[in-house]
């Protein structure tokens, strides 16, 4: 990665332009032709760097149930518990974190009551007891950009 | 649920996919796809940042690849009636990425949750002492993640 390449990940990251072209409002900004700014995204893209460039929306205001939810699993059925878990595709994010609540996972579903249903299965198929459902009841920031 | 268009979904889903098409004119491209002109497009997506349901259209970056490393939960213990005012200050932090107040339940004391991410996890213990000592709560657990089984953007339609 180049100087060049940090400051358009950085210029990516937020404000993108509303206009008809918006990769040459960007390229003009950066002081570079606009087939520059266009070869470099999906470079960026292909080598891995850019995750995703897309849209980044609003589940809540969508009308979408988001929660996190943390479980107690013994040691030894981690991976096959969160094997069973990261298969729902409303699973957004499961992590393994040093603590004795030790599986971490985000859910967007259509509603509560299929979050509620997706816990039971899971509850079922891997006889994991403890997870509890985390839902934020205030927002007080979502804003992950990271600075090049 | 919210009311939703049927082209509102369509741009929301191919948002999330593959994504906005790389090109000079990518809301031409879009509107080629979903036979509508460029300006409803623009129009379309205007619209759902107005009503709250597009929060940006943005390269969403590999946090590894970007040299971010570690990624800290850190979740805080903080007096009910002081949460709201402290989640706004936390939120202040360049180093936190979310902040969020969530349920307490029984052997859980934690109510306030912060995402803090660094190069290794010196930074995020230096971050969250930091907040901590800025802020004057002092009950705290960070919570770091060991393995990422999953990480994947939401598949609304």
């Amino acid at each position: 990665m180049d100087d060049f390449d940090k400051q358009l990940l950085n210029r990516l990251q937020s404000d993108f332009p509303m206009v008809p072209e918006p990769f040459r409002a960007i390229a003009e900004e950066l002081g570079v032709a606009e087939d520059d700014v266009i070869a470099a995204i999906r470079r960026l893209k292909d080598e891995g760097i850019i995750r995703r460039f897309g849209g980044v929306f609003s589940s809540r205001d969508l009308g979408f149930y988001s929660t996190l939810m943390a479980a107690q699993v013994a040691p030894d059925c981690l991976e096959e518990v969160a094997a069973a878990v990261s298969a729902y595709g409303e699973v957004t994010h499961n992590y393994e974190r040093e603590h004795h609540y030790n599986l971490w996972f985000t859910l967007t579903a259509t509603s509560r009551e299929r979050v509620a249903e997706i816990a039971e299965e899971i509850r079922r198929k891997t006889g994991v007891g403890e997870i509890h459902e985390l839902p934020a009841v205030e927002f007080f920031k979502v804003d992950v950009k990271f600075s090049m | 649920m919210a009311e939703v268009t049927q082209l509102e979904k369509s741009l929301i889903a191919i948002l999330q996919g593959d994504g906005l098409p790389v090109a000079s004119r990518p809301f031409a491209v879009l509107g080629e796809r979903l036979g509508v002109s460029e300006d409803e497009v623009m129009e379309c997506l205007r619209e759902m940042e107005r009503k709250g349901y597009l929060r940006r259209i943005a390269a969403v970056l590999w946090h590894r690849t970007a040299g971010f490393e570690a990624n800290g939960m850190v979740a805080w213990d903080v007096p009910d009636e002081e949460c709201t005012a402290v989640g706004r200050k936390m939120a202040e932090f360049s180093e936190v990425t979310h902040c969020y107040r969530r349920p307490r339940f029984p052997g859980w004391r934690y109510n306030l949750y912060t995402m803090v991410h660094g190069h290794a996890r010196a930074e995020c213990r230096a971050a969250a002492e930091r907040i901590a000592t800025h802020i004057g709560i002092i009950d705290y657990d960070i919570l770091f993640s060991v393995r990422e089984f999953k990480k994947t953007s939401p598949v609304y339609y």
